[in-house]
């Protein structure tokens, strides 16, 4: 049967071989191709800067480096960043003080308990408005809330703190939502099978299965208050001496300190604002990735 | 027949049982809880706008819109005129968005159109995340120590530019606000591109389309809008960067298109006189009536880019 089908067809002629190459002579591969390496270009340019950072920054910053900095006062009382160090940790402990708390227990509400409420979308849109607004606004807020209502006016550690709190809101209450709606429905309804309210769920079920997720969201939201600087300029202040444990006086951070000794006209001052921005630069990348290891270890987990 | 022989009393306990009346009240309690503190962030975002409006009043009540169309500003002399800090904001951002949506699509291009190995897409795309993650403060310091030379050495070429350019100036300030807008726009971007069905694609290509003529006809114009919500949300960042332009921009309150003259944006404005503002209320005033004005150009642009890409994606729902 199959012989006589092949014996119907015509002879084949043989034909040519497709061409699959195509000419650069032609004006259509040649336009690809010249795009392809523009956009090479074009992406080597973006990349060029982070590498001129980088660069600096261990350049100038190392070369300078020694543990001296992390326990002397800045000049003229020393050749170090010590306040600014302990600084950062006060006014960020402040902040995640304030927004750690509040920002889980609203994503536990948006994912849990009003899940089907109507104020739901409203809370989530203003949280995402939230997202937006520029960093130096939540100082100005700040300012107005805790600086000027004190008589006379006083810059302190706790306005700072306030001001980073209202960045890290935000992103807590949204990275905290999304977690917690990762938690299977299947664990949600063994659990209201045996008889716990909707409270004991959300925090022996929800809370802890989702914890990693929610931790992610935290530091990305540490990491970043560890690096703001504008919404400290006329909050927190800048201050070259020593925290004292009193929250209310001003206080300096590390990008404070940068920001002030950046236009020095000493080598050394300069030198100095260099080496602390290695140390924040290093700070903010460490808590970033210990992040997305913690994101990819718990991922592992659930599989 | 055995069940009637087990005694009540010698079974095992429950696994279950109904909640006691103190589970029912602390769970609605911490219900109530939560409810409260969801509201109470709705009402952060009140309080930024109120307390930020509020302490504008005195401002707006004496001076009006007359604020927003005066070109001088002397604290000194209770001048407050913020409308070369207005243009300088909106000048400045344009002009990095105009760099950063080059580079920055380019970059998102790369990435997602198959010119890489995945290991070096994903590498790429931690890079252009690191971008994002070094804080704005340190790129100022770049600037300064590393831009402004370069800049002052690439004009050195000609005497009349070299002369034009003496330091901080609107060109430096663009240049790293272009970096720092650049991941924002390629995160984005690389979104949109990645939603366009790839049957799409896969029909150009078919039909003998060159890889950039399937880009340019299809992929792109399919993400355009995607790519416009990117950049608008690029747009809203750049406006409200603070750090790296009150380091670079000159701070001298001058209207001019002349990219190399120094200029002043409105957060650069607050960074540097807020701290010094405290004793002078009608100074305090006309800062808080710039932040206002900062804020709510923010916001549109934001909410506008929000929709942009929302309608983008719920476009792109019918072609999937």
């Amino acid at each position: 049967m199959s012989t006589a089908v092949q014996e119907v067809k015509p002879p084949m002629t043989p034909k040519p071989p497709p061409k699959l190459e195509r000419s650069l002579a032609s004006w259509r591969s040649f336009f690809s191709v010249s795009m392809t390496c523009l956009c090479f270009l074009a992406t080597l340019i973006a990349m060029a800067p982070l590498f001129s950072v980088l660069y600096m920054l261990i350049s100038e910053g190392l070369s300078n480096f020694s543990l001296s900095v992390f326990t002397e006062m800045p000049p003229p009382f020393g050749q170090g960043f010590g306040p600014a160090i302990i600084g950062t940790l006060v006014t960020v402990g402040i902040a995640s003080a304030i927004s750690v708390p509040f920002g889980i227990l609203v994503g536990l509400y948006l994912a849990e308990f009003g899940e089907m409420s109507r104020g739901g979308p409203f809370i989530r849109f203003s949280a995402k408005v939230l997202t937006g607004i520029p960093s130096i606004l939540a100082g100005v807020f700040a300012y107005a809330l805790v600086v000027l209502t004190r008589t006379p006016p006083q810059f302190s550690a706790i306005a700072g703190g306030v001001a980073l709190a209202l960045l890290m809101l935000p992103v807590v209450i949204l990275t905290a939502e999304e977690a917690f709606k990762q938690v299977p429905k299947k664990m949600r309804e063994a659990a209201f099978g045996m008889g716990c309210t909707q409270t004991q769920v959300a925090l022996k079920i929800v809370l802890p299965t989702a914890l990693p997720g929610v931790m992610t969201g935290v530091m990305l939201a540490v990491a970043r208050a560890c690096g703001e600087t504008a919404p400290l300029l006329f909050t927190a202040l800048f201050t070259e001496q020593w925290f004292e444990g009193d929250i209310n006086k001003p206080i300096a951070a590390l990008s404070t300190f940068i920001y002030n000794f950046a236009n020095r006209p000493a080598a050394a001052e300069v030198k100095l604002a260099w080496t602390a921005s290695l140390v924040l630069v290093t700070i903010v990348l460490a808590i970033n990735i210990t992040a997305q290891v913690m994101t990819s270890g718990s991922k592992k987990h659930q599989r | 027949m055995s069940e009637a022989t087990v005694n009540p009393d010698s079974m095992p306990q429950a696994a279950t049982r109904p909640p006691t009346l103190f589970e029912i009240m602390s769970d609605r309690g911490f219900r109530g809880l939560t409810w409260g503190l969801a509201w109470l962030s709705v009402i952060a975002l009140g309080m930024v706008v109120l307390e930020i409006g509020g302490q504008a009043m005195p401002a707006i009540k004496q001076h009006g819109t007359t604020l927003v169309t005066q070109t001088q500003w002397h604290a000194s002399d209770q001048e407050f005129g913020i409308l070369p800090h207005i243009f300088g904001t909106i000048y400045t951002s344009v002009l990095a968005l105009i760099i950063g949506t080059i580079l920055g699509v380019a970059v998102a291009i790369f990435i997602t159109e198959d010119f890489l190995a995945p290991t070096w897409r994903t590498l790429l795309k931690n890079i252009v995340e690191l971008l994002a993650a070094i804080p704005s403060v340190i790129y100022g310091l770049w600037g300064i120590y590393v831009v402004i030379p370069a800049l002052r050495k690439v004009f050195s070429f000609s005497p009349a530019l070299s002369n034009a350019f003496n330091g901080p100036s609107i060109l430096p300030a663009a240049l790293v606000l272009a970096i720092m807008v650049l991941p924002t726009i390629t995160a984005l971007a690389r979104d949109a591109i990645s939603n366009v069905p790839p049957k799409l694609k896969e029909g150009a290509i078919g039909l003998g389309a060159t890889r950039w003529e399937t880009i340019f006809k299809i992929t792109l114009p399919t993400s355009m809008s995607g790519i416009m919500g990117a950049v608008m949300l690029g747009f809203g960042r750049a406006l409200g960067e603070t750090m790296a332009l009150a380091m670079l921009v000159g701070n001298t309150s001058t209207l001019t298109w002349d990219v190399l003259s120094p200029g002043n944006t409105l957060a650069a404005l607050l960074a540097n006189s807020f701290s010094e503002a405290v004793t002078d209320p009608p100074q305090i005033a006309a800062l808080m009536y710039a932040a206002l004005v900062l804020m709510v150009i923010t916001l549109v642009v934001n909410i506008l880019g929000g929709l942009v890409i929302w309608r983008a994606s719920s476009k792109l729902k019918g072609l999937r």
